[in-house]
């Protein structure tokens, strides 16, 4: 995750409080959705970046999880998210939604 | 959906634009003011 | 008058030296200058850089989807070592510097390069049947060491190294003129960006020219889609490249100017190109653009964090001729262009739509019915080390997604699709340079060979860089297979 994120993350953070705040995801890139998801959960694992060592155990989402989709009007998911979750594909969207399912409990 | 929380989005160009991810959670009743940052990246 | 792409050029200029100039390093290295060594130390040889088998598929020795053949990573799996490929060539970086000095005017004297360098690449030139004579005049005989060096002491902001296998042989200096003296637009980096730009694309025109076996002066018009802005502080951008590299190249006839819109300039500077020719303004129009210096290592970090070599480490440029039905050259469909509109913004997933389906539903087509798409085709390898994916593979992944809503194809059918359809990105992270066109001088070819009848080149764009707009762009044309090409072989 760039440093450049990271930093307005952690700022974010600060100012409202990490219980406080939802990320929610767009990319359909496996290995960029860990990584990001980790950074913001457990701290960056490159240990390069501001988030190092700093846990802020934000809840992280994709809006291809089943469960947020169904709390969107159908039509309008259709209309935004539709062709991207036809290119993404049911097993890439059950991976995600299990990976971050995993990282929101279990920390 | 998401009550009482402020929300971060992390768009892609190619893929799903933080746009589309704001439209939706607008649609499910996020109010704008909730969506703190919204971020498109362009890789290239 | 049909408008047709009448030839195709591509070039290549291997300077491992300048990545230190693009944008991402010179950033990091001034945060950490202890960077540099580690980053020298990946750098390519320039037999490494030829025979990279992404950069042959460039210049046209090898097939876009015969890449697929060659076993990943491309950097351990070295094809032939040709600098001449059939559709232009990869200079190396004596050479380079030797054409920013062709490039350089001889008032501004924005590059100085030393002596002895001088005459090696005087040397190394002299042989290239590109060149003239009167453009290896212009490289003059060269300064001291010493001229340089002092001119060097007075700092970043008026003069900048230049290095040739790691060793000073010149600077690159802010202008010589009262005016350039204290503005910021007209910074030694900024101008070498320019100078940069002016002269990878201008070498791409000369390969046009001579591919096509015209004179300069045949030449009407020439736009420019390079992503450099040129300009002074009082119109930062608002300068002329086209006509620059016109001048670089004796198009005395010619006349024309700079198409900007990020990655998708190339796209419209071709719409633009067919749709004066169609209208009969102008005859031949070259469409050029040339390299961007600020891309080169952009993304460094990964491919150091990987411990592989830094590949953007090569500018790359082309040219097209647009020019009126010669009953041979594939036609462009200006009834059929794709195009994003505003309205679009508030449904980013319809860029697809209107780029690839509207202009396919005009022409009564389907997805399918299209042989080749060529999109954003970035190298993955370039692209991969640091996170960001393979850029053409998400392109070609929403056709074909495309394909499945409009029920032509089913899910089980989308890497079928994305083969045949499709190709792997093989073009530098040039900026505007991936932007389909990449594609257009193997498309000539395939259509040549009777391999495809029809291709679409679909770009993209990030207009909200600009900070302008959130807006993001997409444009697109067809070019076909022209149909009196076969009576011509009759006659």
């Amino acid at each position: 995750m760039s440093l450049e994120y990271q930093n307005a993350v952690k700022d974010l953070a600060f100012k409202y409080g990490p219980e406080n705040l939802v990320v929610m995801l767009g990319f359909l890139d496996m290995d960029l959705i860990e990584i990001q998801a980790i950074t913001m959960t457990d701290g960056d694992p490159s240990g390069v970046g501001s988030l190092s060592g700093v846990a802020l155990r934000l809840k992280v989402y994709h809006i291809l999880e089943p469960e947020i989709k169904s709390q969107i009007p159908q039509d309008v998911y259709q209309e935004q998210i539709g062709l991207m979750a036809i290119t993404a594909g049911p097993e890439k969207i059950a991976k995600i939604s299990e990976l971050l399912q995993q990282l929101r409990t279990t920390r | 959906m998401f009550k009482g929380k402020k929300i971060i989005i992390f768009g892609e160009r190619d893929e799903i634009q933080g746009a589309s991810i704001e439209n939706c959670l607008k649609a499910a009743g996020v109010k704008e003011e909730n969506i703190i940052s919204s971020i498109t990246e362009c890789f290239v | 008058m049909k408008p047709v792409i009448k030839n195709y050029a591509y070039t290549m200029y291997h300077v491992p030296n300048l990545v230190r100039y693009g944008s991402k390093p010179m950033r990091e290295i001034e945060k950490n200058p202890e960077l540099y060594p580690k980053i020298h130390e990946l750098l390519r040889s320039y037999f490494e850089a030829v025979s990279y088998p992404p950069n042959q598929v460039f210049i046209g020795n090898i097939k876009p989807d015969d890449l697929r053949a060659i076993p990943r990573p491309w950097f351990k799996n070295p094809a032939g070592a040709f600098r001449s490929g059939k559709f232009g060539e990869i200079f190396s970086e004596d050479e380079f510097l030797g054409l920013l000095k062709i490039a350089d005017v001889h008032d501004y004297e924005l590059i100085w390069l030393e002596k002895t360098f001088t005459a090696h690449v005087k040397n190394v030139l002299n042989e290239n049947p590109i060149l003239q004579e009167t453009d290896l005049q212009k490289i003059g005989e060269g300064k001291s060491i010493q001229e340089i060096k002092e001119k060097l002491e007075k700092g970043e902001n008026f003069s900048l190294p230049l290095l040739y296998e790691n060793i000073l042989v010149g600077c690159f200096n802010r202008s010589k003129d009262v005016h350039a003296q204290e503005d910021e637009a007209l910074s030694p980096h900024h101008l070498m960006e320019g100078l940069v730009a002016k002269a990878s694309g201008a070498l791409a025109l000369k390969h046009l020219i001579r591919r096509e076996g015209i004179g300069p002066e045949e030449i009407d018009f020439i736009l420019s889609c390079s992503e450099e802005a040129i300009g002074d502080r009082y119109n930062r951008g608002g300068g002329s490249l086209a006509k620059a590299m016109g001048e670089m190249c004796g198009c005395q006839n010619a006349t024309g100017s700079d198409i900007k819109s990020f990655c998708v300039g190339p796209v419209y500077a071709i719409v633009f190109a067919a749709s004066l020719v169609k209208a009969g303004v102008v005859k031949n129009v070259a469409v050029v653009g040339g390299g961007c210096l600020a891309k080169l290592g952009m993304k460094f970090q990964g491919h150091l964090a990987s411990g592989m070599p830094i590949i953007e480490d090569t500018l790359a440029s082309f040219a097209f001729l647009i020019a009126g039905d010669d009953k041979k050259s594939p036609i462009i469909r200006l009834d059929a262009i794709g195009k994003n509109n505003i309205k679009n913004a508030a449904k980013p997933e319809s860029v697809t739509r209107a780029v690839v389906l509207e202009p396919l539903q005009k022409l009564g087509k389907k997805i399918t019915d299209i042989d080749k798409y060529a999109v954003q085709l970035e190298n993955p390898e370039i692209t991969e080390p640091s996170k960001t994916g393979d850029v053409p593979r998400k392109n070609y992944d929403t056709i074909a997604a495309l394909a499945v809503m409009n029920g032509e194809i089913t899910p089980a059918d989308m890497p079928a699709f994305r083969e045949k359809h499709g190709m792997p990105g093989f073009s530098p992270t040039q900026g505007h340079v991936p932007a389909a066109v990449p594609y257009v001088g193997h498309a000539v070819e395939a259509m040549e060979n009777g391999e495809i009848k029809n291709a679409m080149f679909v770009a993209r764009g990030s207009f909200f860089l600009g900070r302008m707009t959130q807006l993001e762009d997409g444009m697109s044309f067809i070019i076909e297979k022209n149909p009196k090409r076969k009576e011509v072989k009759n006659v």
